[in-house]
């Protein structure tokens, strides 16, 4: 089938896992002395899926080390958000519409899948569209639909607020919680405690953000970014050019992926996040707040902005103490490495974000690769 | 049946009730079409002794099997939605509990069958309904013997749901079952994987496919029949319906000293499947089927196996995907189409509600 089973191909895969092999060797110290580890993260949770569903480090020389980044929007959504989400919830005429996986993940006391059992109306929606619907069918309610995401999630909903406003729906609001990879990216960076050698940046983000948004990582902080595919043969080919560009000591931005990222991305997408949102400080969970990486209702669109209209007061957050969901989502721990991780925590009964979403690192390593 | 049908459209909850009505639906419906089912099966199957609880509407049948070696089961079938390219809740009630016999190295002979029907349900579509179920039993040899029929009102109960029950006896070289698996053994599909699963959800959700894609929906027991006579000595063999193959090789692996390693690149899948599963983040490794068998069987008569599967239509497609291990006891394990290993874990959740 065209567009699958070319990328999945069995001997280009091995021709490449092969010639990474190669790359690497020729810069082995001479000697003695042992490869120097080479830590490559990849940042979207997409990546993390696809590298252990296709067991692609089992291709890889054993000098490399992946580390997933901070790219599963279930995972990096903070526990204040959720806990907001659940104080609507509460409330006597909200309904909530949300992706599927957020209701699974536990807040700081509760989860929206709790709030669902006791009665409250939460509803899964595929697509923010469905719920604009939701709040033309229930025009005595208040809708509120929770943004959670990245860049390539956003627009979508920028789309359906810009919608509602075209068609005069004053009970649909955003609960916004997007964020933006750049700042993310160079948080990780800067905190030092990772010593990364390079990124595989999100294929999909960049498809509408376009490539110039890590120009800034490869110049200024020396760090090889290679935009990539979600197939294993794009993911091989991504960590080759990383290798290339390490070996030949450069550190540029590289797109992998051109048969969907363009260098400029997707001006309509662009101009449409411009037009409904503003860059915002943002919480990531087990990051911290993290200056200008989120997207928050403009002001002109402040009527459809759930925090501004409907303020409400919420217990300060908190942590399940054992969770070490954040250490993972800076790639500073595995899985392996929780206590909880398959004895109280698992995809049935999750006690972390890590756990829940599909693209979850603790769920995919649950699922693919646990000891 | 037709005038009946004429003068009753709809069913109502007095057909349900036990009175005049319930009664009239049974010997105006039921009775004729699964007698004429049952009659039609060669004689020598029968025993005179025998009396089936549909013509003299006793509360029993009473049935003398050939042999005291019975295997027995049951099957509730839900499907939505309830006539789907392939087939339709009827037959899948049939075959659903025909292959959990069959699999078993059984043959099938009797069957119960329990409606309970929703208030102004189709006469018509229960007619159609009940005839593929005569039709199904009589083409695959087993009597539908008794049964029994409710209505609800309403919105308890969404159309139609049809429980099955199942009584066979066990034929000579019978599977042993998972505890006789052997390191070495190989595993053997027979046919393409998701078939099913696809349809209904293909159907249900109204994806428009260029071919038609249909339900493998179908009686195994030809395959069953042909892999006995050709190795006396099958480990198991199993239907694998919900869960798809990766939750029925993880039921052998589960809590035993060996373990499975499948090869994805040998798993035979339709490119229509192959492609819905794409657009929807599905793995047809999970998705049902409802006309296959996975078999382990030893690696001496592996080959022997496979070809005589692959002389039946309904085995043509038939592959070894797999080997038995002695290292990862207890696991699964997938070597990936690029040639990674990485574990195959039971199905987590549920991909595709009610498609059986």
């Amino acid at each position: 089938m065209k567009y699958i089973t070319e990328f999945r191909n069995f001997e280009a895969a091995q021709a490449l896992s092969r010639e990474i092999h190669t790359v690497l060797a020729q810069s082995k110290p001479s000697g003695t002395q042992p490869a120097r580890e080479i830590k490559i993260m990849e940042v979207c949770g997409g990546h993390t899926a696809a590298i252990h569903k296709y067991g692609i480090a089992g291709l890889l020389p054993s000098q490399l080390r992946l580390l997933s980044g901070p790219g599963c929007p279930v995972c990096v959504t903070s526990n204040s958000f959720l806990d907001y989400a659940v104080a609507l919830a509460r409330e006597p005429d909200v309904i909530i519409a949300t992706f599927g996986d957020l209701i699974r993940v536990p807040g700081s006391r509760s989860s929206l899948l709790k709030e669902r059992a006791e009665g409250r109306d939460i509803r899964i929606c595929y697509s923010s569209l469905d719920a604009l619907q939701i709040a033309k069918d229930n025009p005595s309610k208040r809708v509120v639909f929770l943004g959670v995401g990245f860049e390539t999630t956003a627009p979508t909903i920028a789309a359906s607020v810009k919608r509602a406003r075209e068609e005069k729906v004053t009970n649909y609001l955003v609960l916004s919680a997007f964020k933006t990879m750049p700042n993310a990216m160079k948080a990780l960076l800067e905190s030092g405690e990772l010593g990364l050698d390079a990124f595989i940046c999100p294929g999909h983000v960049s498809v509408i953000t376009g490539s110039s948004i890590y120009d800034f990582i490869a110049r200024d902080y020396r760090t090889p970014c290679v935009i990539s595919g979600f197939e294993p043969l794009d993911l091989l080919q991504s960590i080759l050019m990383i290798c290339r560009q390490i070996t030949e000591g450069r550190a540029q931005v590289e797109n992998q992926y051109q048969r969907a990222a363009q260098a400029k991305g997707n001006a309509l997408a662009q101009d449409l996040l411009k037009e409904i949102f503003v860059l915002s400080d943002s919480d990531w969970r087990g990051i911290g707040t993290i200056p200008a990486s989120g997207l928050a209702l403009s002001p002109e669109y402040s009527a459809f902005d759930a925090a501004k209209q409907i303020p409400l007061k919420i217990e300060a957050s908190r942590e399940n103490p054992g969770c070490i969901c954040g250490a993972i989502m800076r790639g500073v721990k595995t899985p392996a490495e929780c206590k909880l991780f398959g004895k109280v925590c698992t995809p049935e009964s999750p006690k972390g974000s890590c756990m829940v979403s599909d693209e979850g690192t603790c769920a995919t390593f649950f699922k693919y690769a646990r000891p | 049946m037709s005038d009946y049908l004429q003068s009753h459209k709809k069913i109502t909850l007095a057909h349900g009730n036990g009175g005049k009505l319930s009664h009239e639906l049974i010997t105006r419906l039921f009775v004729p079409a699964f007698t004429e089912s049952a009659e039609s099966l060669n004689p020598p199957e029968a025993n005179p002794n025998e009396a089936s609880g549909l013509q003299e509407l006793a509360d029993s049948a009473r049935i003398i099997p050939p042999s005291t070696n019975l295997v027995f089961t049951t099957d509730s079938h839900v499907v939505n939605p309830i006539f789907f390219p392939g087939g339709d809740i009827g037959k899948l009630a049939v075959t659903g509990t025909v292959n959990d016999l069959a699999v078993m190295g059984a043959k099938p002979l009797y069957l119960t069958s329990g409606f309970i029907v929703e208030d102004g349900f189709e006469m018509a579509d229960l007619a159609r309904i009940i005839d593929s179920m005569a039709k199904t039993a009589r083409e695959c040899g087993v009597r539908i013997v008794a049964g029994d029929t409710k209505v609800v009102e309403k919105g308890a109960a969404d159309r139609i749901f049809i429980n099955t029950s199942g009584i066979g006896v066990l034929l000579p070289h019978a599977p042993a079952g998972a505890a006789s698996i052997r390191p070495g053994d190989a595993v053997i599909v027979t046919g393409t994987l998701g078939d099913h699963g696809i349809a209904i959800y293909a159907g249900r959700e109204g994806i428009n496919l260029k071919t038609e894609l249909k339900s493998d929906c179908a009686v195994v027991s030809p395959l069953v029949e042909r892999a006995m006579q050709t190795c006396s000595s099958i480990r198991v063999m199993r239907d694998p319906t919900r869960g798809g193959l990766a939750t029925t090789l993880n039921e052998f692996t589960h809590q035993r000293n060996f373990g499975i390693e499948v090869f994805e690149s040998r798993l035979p899948v339709r490119e229509e499947v192959r492609g819905v599963c794409e657009l929807l983040g599905f793995d047809p490794i999970y998705v049902a089927n409802e006309g296959k068998l996975v078999l382990i069987v030893p690696p001496s008569s592996a080959e022997d196996v496979l070809k005589a599967l692959k002389e039946h239509p309904l085995g043509y497609d038939s592959a070894i995907i797999g080997r038995v291990t002695e290292r990862a006891p207890g696991r699964v394990f997938l070597r990936t189409v690029v040639g990674g290993e990485r574990i195959l874990d039971m199905l987590i959740g549920d991909m595709l509600p009610r498609i059986c």
